[in-house]
């Protein structure tokens, strides 16, 4: 502690250079940051609570071909099925075009039981049986439009209009769900019901079946048994478990992981060149003061250490502000864009990621220099050699 | 106990690939405690390298190098190093100061390897910088310090761990006459004042009247014989 003052005077040498090189790693590790908690998302994806337990059948054909209302009587009855619930995308606005509300789904009286990770009051689960136009919306999503409990929501429709040509359709609040992150309460539920008796089209057909199971080792065999209900029926169904689905849902667009493990990657390495090359700058230039260190009595590994501490110092420095900043983008996205962001907090888990990551860069990057410094021999470094 | 420098037969050999320059042959020196020897020889007779090796920042060829009662030939470069902390102060010819430290964080330098706590190093450093007479400069960088005033500080860095031996290597070399006298005066009172024995490698006669006795170096031998001072 008592050579801090040394490092940190050391980093003050040169205050552009260090100047530049630190932000270049605030600039890193805001990316990795942002890219982490965009990743760590996916990553839940596959880690539902209860997921293991849950199977989903969408239609053979793909996510968005609607199957008959009348299969979840079948799907119900297969044993092993504990419980089902079939649900429909309703897609649709509020005020404006722009307010899209991404997730909108007619849902069964018995969703909830299928998802115990979405918390509602049981109150509100009454009022929402009880109420024809009811709807449940997610906290994240209530939060963003100021929507309160016993408020009418007019919606614009995208797909299904009501009997009689109108898309907008009017909602009574009835309850709010929690959930474990601002991403996963962006549900807008209305009741399936109320679709059926009121849409101009579509009623009485589903996009999804949800199965609560009692042994997820048996899941495959209860997925075959749900799937040749429908065989040769011309609505043929493919069963999955609930996590296998989130990731085939994802992979339909692009291996996210791989991509944002290729974009840390290209940073990282410029980072370490770069910073590398600061450091080894640093030492170069100071090879005298370094001799004259040594000349005092300081031990080479002494010096070892003090050029280790200064480009750890340099990369925490920087990589802190970078995650901090990073910390801050996404909450404000949040919570004041508000936007159904696939994004997690930057928690402690991503701060524990990138602190082991920022120890490790400064380790690697100021090895070498390190080492030239340990190496240096006093005589030939006073005379110029 | 014998000399406080005891040395013999002190060769250094340079090998440059296959090429070897023998820089000091078969030196025998003594300097007592509380000598000011000046050290004089022309360019290149191995005026550095012999008082590199009294200083413990290098290791001879040949011969034995007693310090202080230690055989400083024999000690490992760790062991050496806390050797130089605990017995010699080093002045060079360009001050060699760290130019982001004030002159109060240069002089403390050397305590930071010792066990005083910082209040005591900061006062200790204090005292060092009033004796060269520099107290009032303390917090300023090397950078907004004259030559001479560098100089000072430096030999305020070299003795403020209160080492028994001062070796100073052209410690006059890049000062106008003024600095130098002022850096020469307070060497001279260095040795007879507070006892410090001092070697110092010097070109010019006149710093060398300043010392005790004279010792010339040609060629990697010591010449003449020696001169006591007037
Ligand atoms: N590391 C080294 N490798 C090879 N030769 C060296 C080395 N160090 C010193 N020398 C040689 O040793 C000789 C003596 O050098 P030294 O620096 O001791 O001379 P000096 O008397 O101090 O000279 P000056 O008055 O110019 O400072 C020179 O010829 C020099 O080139
Ligand atoms: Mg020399």
């Amino acid at each position: 502690m008592k050579y801090l003052h040394l490092v940190w005077a050391a980093l003050r040498r040169r205050k552009v250079r260090t100047g530049l090189t630190l932000l270049s790693i605030v600039v890193a590790f805001l990316l990795f940051g942002l890219l982490e908690s965009v990743n760590s998302v996916f990553g839940e994806a596959g880690h539902t609570v209860g997921s293991a337990h849950r199977l989903i059948t969408i239609s053979r054909t793909g996510l968005f071909t609607p199957m008959p209302i009348s299969l979840e009587a079948q799907i119900r009855a297969v044993p092993g099925v504990e419980a089902v619930t079939g649900y429909t995308f309703f897609g649709g606005s509020y005020q404006n075009p722009k307010q899209v509300i991404g997730s909108m789904f007619a849902v069964g009286r018995n969703f909830f039981s299928l998802y115990p990770e979405l918390k509602v009051a049981p109150a509100a689960l009454r009022q929402f049986d009880a109420t024809q136009t009811g709807a449940i919306v997610g906290a994240a999503l209530a939060q963003r439009y100021h929507w309160k409990v016993g408020e009418q929501i007019p919606i614009k429709a995208m797909i299904y209009p009501r009997k009689g040509g109108s898309y907008t359709w009017t909602f009574d609040l009835v309850g709010i769900y929690h959930a474990r992150s601002p991403f996963e309460e962006q549900d807008f539920l209305l009741r399936l019901r109320y679709f059926n008796e009121a849409a101009a089209f579509g009623n009485n057909r589903v996009g999804l079946f949800v199965e609560k199971i009692g042994n997820p080792q048996g899941a495959s065999g209860v997925a075959a048994a749900i799937d040749a209900l429908s065989n040769n029926s011309g609505h043929e169904t493919k069963t999955q478990s609930d996590s296998a689905f989130a990731v085939d849902f994802l992979s339909q667009f692009v291996d996210i992981g791989l991509i944002m493990h290729a974009i840390m990657g290209a940073v990282f390495f410029t980072l370490m060149l770069l910073t590398g090359n600061t450091m080894a700058q640093a030492v170069r230039e100071r090879t005298g003061e370094l001799a004259v260190l040594k000349t005092l009595g300081f031990t080479n590994g002494t010096v070892l250490s003090l050029v280790l501490a200064e480009s750890v110092l340099l990369v925490v420095l920087g990589g802190a502000l970078g995650l901090g900043a990073a910390a801050l983008a996404v909450h404000l996205l949040q919570h004041q864009i508000g936007a159904a962001l696939p994004m997690m907090p930057v928690g402690g888990a991503i701060w524990l990621r990138g602190g082991t990551l920022m120890l490790l860069i400064g380790l690697l990057v100021g090895a070498l220099p390190a080492r030239r410094g340990m190496r240096l021999r006093i005589v030939d470094a006073l005379a110029g050699r | 106990m014998g000399a406080l420098v005891e040395i013999r037969s002190l060769s250094k050999v340079y090998e440059r690939g296959r090429q070897r320059i023998e820089v000091l042959h078969h030196i025998d020196m003594d300097v007592q405690e509380g000598d000011f020897v000046a050290l004089m020889g022309p360019s290149g007779s191995g005026k550095t390298t012999l008082l590199n090796l009294i200083g413990g920042l290098d290791s001879p060829t040949e011969g034995s190098l007693t310090v202080a009662g230690e055989r400083i030939e024999r000690l490992t470069q760790g062991q050496l190093a806390r050797w130089r902390a605990a017995h010699v102060g080093f002045v060079f010819q360009f001050y060699n100061l760290l130019p982001m430290l004030s002159a109060q964080r240069n002089v403390e330098l050397p305590l930071l390897l010792t066990k005083l706590a910082s209040k005591e190093r900061r006062r200790n450093a204090s005292v060092a910088l009033q004796l060269v007479g520099l107290a009032d400069r303390a917090t300023h960088k090397p950078g907004e310090l004259s030559g001479g005033q560098q100089q000072r500080v430096a030999i305020a860095r070299a003795i403020v761990s209160d080492p028994t031996l001062l070796v100073c290597d052209e410690p006059t070399g890049d000062l106008d006459r003024q600095s130098a006298e002022d850096v020469l005066g307070l060497l001279q009172e260095l040795n007879r004042e507070h006892g410090k024995t001092i070697i110092m490698v010097t070109h010019d006669p006149k710093a060398a009247e300043h010392a005790g006795r004279t010792l010339h170096l040609d060629k990697g031998t010591l010449v003449g014989g020696e001169q006591v001072a007037a």
